[in-house]
């Protein structure tokens, strides 16, 4: 397998980033984490994971869709949408490049959505295999295997070394990039480190946390649960979950008088808050206890069964560590299992 | 970037507005050279906008079977339907679609004996399907239309009822008003009792549409009458922003309202939860 030093490892992105931008979790003043458009000096972050998921990438926060003049009756249209450059995303965690692929069957279905594809095609998602998993990891119960990453290119590192290895054609590109950095080794040390991580991970809190009780055929058992308003009971509403999650997709589309014109523009939404299904004529989801609900019952069930039994949940914990009540899918979980 | 997304609308243009009733307006849109923005089938919907006003999804109340133009019967209640209702013709709005399922007219209704029920507004959407099964008379049974709303004044598509639907042979239209006004003479009663009243043949089979409270006890009464859940099909309606089941708002269970419904079949409707 290729490998670099670890202490040459920013000379591999300082290259990386001279042919197109490359983007790294990075450490902020307040000690969290966010991926930043990788300058020369910066460091890898020491922690495990981001603050906010890698989904900004393909699905930002905000994004303009069209622009409208209006003048009296009249109505101009312009498409304002523009190819997007390359870049590389360095250093995604196993689950959060999962997450990708979720999304995937959300975005990349048809009527395929131009604006997320065009970031798709042209990122390469360089994805960083786990040695320190978390107490609030539980990425194995959706399949996932923290050291053997998925995306365009997998990195592993071993405290010494950083090895490589391509996926698809774009992570093949990336190794080209930098390939006169790189030597060629066996993986006998790697190996002992992957054993290692491996016994971490069988001894992680969540690690047998099982969906063997969830999916698209438990719909009517779960929806009409009484658990549900317990776990609802103290839910704030405040929708940090789904802004922290990876796989959360919901948009609200708004207009904007620039002054100059109108501009549409995407923003993401959250379903748990009440305005998400509101009408003129009443609210489908009234009480918390239904938007809670909503949450949870898509990723466990209703996304399953719409997605050939895949979740849409990667375990990354984000909203374990985030939620100022904590609730959160695990609790829910245990809370749910029907034995 | 060259391809078409479906977030992007289309310019239509309102070539004539209807005053319905004190709160219905129907608009006829066009696109700014003439003719439809584009084709859809009877239960489709499309999203209209104005904007810096807003954007919001519209059963085509008009039947495919027209060419020249669609039109959308639009009641006031809110932000943008209140814009819509001032607007003059001539009016450019934005537009995109189509979007749903359709009422299956040239599968599962093909041959059949139709009852369509709407209450108020609810004729929007069935209005499409009765003037395409009209229009393709010959492919259909009997067409029964039972309409209520809450006065004369409320009844939507009034004249096109007494002057086409009404002297269409084959067509039985029978109408009714919540409470008795002067220069009525017709029925007086509320829609789902006036289908008891009827009692209508079990061979048919039944389009509904309407209040959420009308088509509760309507399908209460049909059921006593002995129609099977299979036998009926309503169009749902909810919040929504994108039209393709992506936005993640309209969803009863794992189906989308926008993208696997808004028509459904009783029998499919009863599996979901019930949280519409």
């Amino acid at each position: 397998m290729l490998r670099i030093s670890a202490d040459k490892i920013y000379e591999l992105l300082g290259a990386a980033s001279a042919a197109q931008t490359v983007y790294i979790p990075s450490e902020r003043e307040d000690g969290e984490a966010e991926f930043k458009k990788y300058e020369s000096g910066m460091k890898l972050t020491n922690r495990l994971n981001t603050l906010r998921s890698a989904k900004d990438f393909f699905f930002p926060q905000t994004e303009d869709l069209v622009e409208f003049k209006v003048d009296g009756k009249n109505i101009e249209i312009s498409d304002v949408r523009k190819e997007s450059e390359d870049f590389i995303i360095f250093g995604v965690r196993p689950c959060d490049a999962r997450s990708f692929t979720i999304l995937d069957k959300v975005y990349l279905v048809e009527p395929v959505d131009s604006f997320y594809k065009n970031r798709r095609d042209h990122g390469t998602v360089v994805t960083m295999a786990c040695s320190r998993p978390a107490e609030t990891c539980f990425c194995q119960t959706f399949g996932i295997d923290p050291t053997a990453p998925e995306g365009d290119c997998s990195v592993w590192n071993d405290g010494s070394y950083y090895y490589f290895k391509s996926n698809t054609d774009k992570g093949q590109k990336f190794i080209d990039s930098v390939t006169s950095l790189l030597e060629e080794s066996d993986t006998a040390e790697l190996d002992k480190s992957i054993e290692k991580t491996k016994e971490v991970m069988k001894k992680l809190p969540l690690a047998n946390l099982s969906t063997e009780n969830f999916g698209g055929d438990k719909l009517n058992e779960y929806f009409s649960s009484d658990k549900w308003a317990e776990l609802s009971e103290s839910c704030l509403g405040c929708g940090t979950c789904t802004f922290v999650c990876p796989t959360c997709q919901c948009y609200d589309i708004k207009d904007f008088n620039t002054g100059h014109g109108i501009k549409r523009y995407r923003c993401w939404d959250s379903c748990m808050y009440s305005d998400f299904t509101k009408m003129a004529h009443g609210n489908p989801r009234l009480t918390q206890l239904e938007r809670f609900r909503q949450r949870f019952m898509h990723k466990l069930v209703y996304f399953p069964a719409n997605n050939n039994g895949e979740f849409g949940c990667v375990g990354c914990g984000r909203c374990l560590s985030k939620c100022p009540i904590s609730m959160n899918i695990v609790k829910v979980m245990k809370a749910l299992e029907v034995k | 970037m060259n391809t078409n997304d479906t977030l992007i609308p289309h310019i239509g243009v309102v070539t004539d507005i209807r005053i319905d009733t004190p709160d219905v307006k129907t608009f006829r849109v066009e696109a700014p050279e003439g003719g439809k923005v584009f084709e859809h089938m009877p239960g489709q919907c499309a999203m209209l906008s104005i904007p810096g006003v807003g954007e919001a999804m519209f059963s085509i109340t008009s039947s495919p079977t027209n060419k020249e133009f669609m039109e959308f019967s639009i009641k006031k209640c809110g932000c943008l339907t209140n814009w819509l209702h001032a607007m003059d013709v001539g009016q450019m709005i934005t537009i995109r679609g189509p979007y749903g399922n359709a009422f299956p007219v040239e599968t599962e209704l093909k041959g059949k004996d139709l009852l369509f029920i709407a209450g108020g507004i609810g004729l929007a959407p069935l209005r499409s399907v009765i003037n395409y099964v009209r229009d393709k008379r010959e492919n259909y049974g009997s067409i029964q239309v039972i309409y209520g709303s809450r006065s004369k004044d409320d009844l939507v598509d009034y004249k096109e009822i007494l002057d086409e639907w009404m002297t269409d042979d084959g067509v039985e239209v029978d109408l009714t008003i919540d409470n008795a006004q002067e220069g009525w003479d017709g029925h007086v009663g509320f829609v789902p009792n006036y289908v008891k009243e009827l009692n209508p043949s079990t061979n048919k089979t039944v389009l509904v549409c309407g209040p959420p409270i009308m088509i509760k006890f309507t399908l209460a009464g049909l059921k006593e009458l002995g129609f099977t859940e299979t036998q009926v099909y309503t169009t749902m309606e909810l919040r929504m922003k994108c039209g393709v089941g992506k936005c993640g708002r309209c969803n009863i269970g794992n189906k989308y309202v926008c993208k696997d419904g808004p028509v459904f079949r009783y029998d499919q409707l009863g599996e979901l939860p019930d949280e519409y």
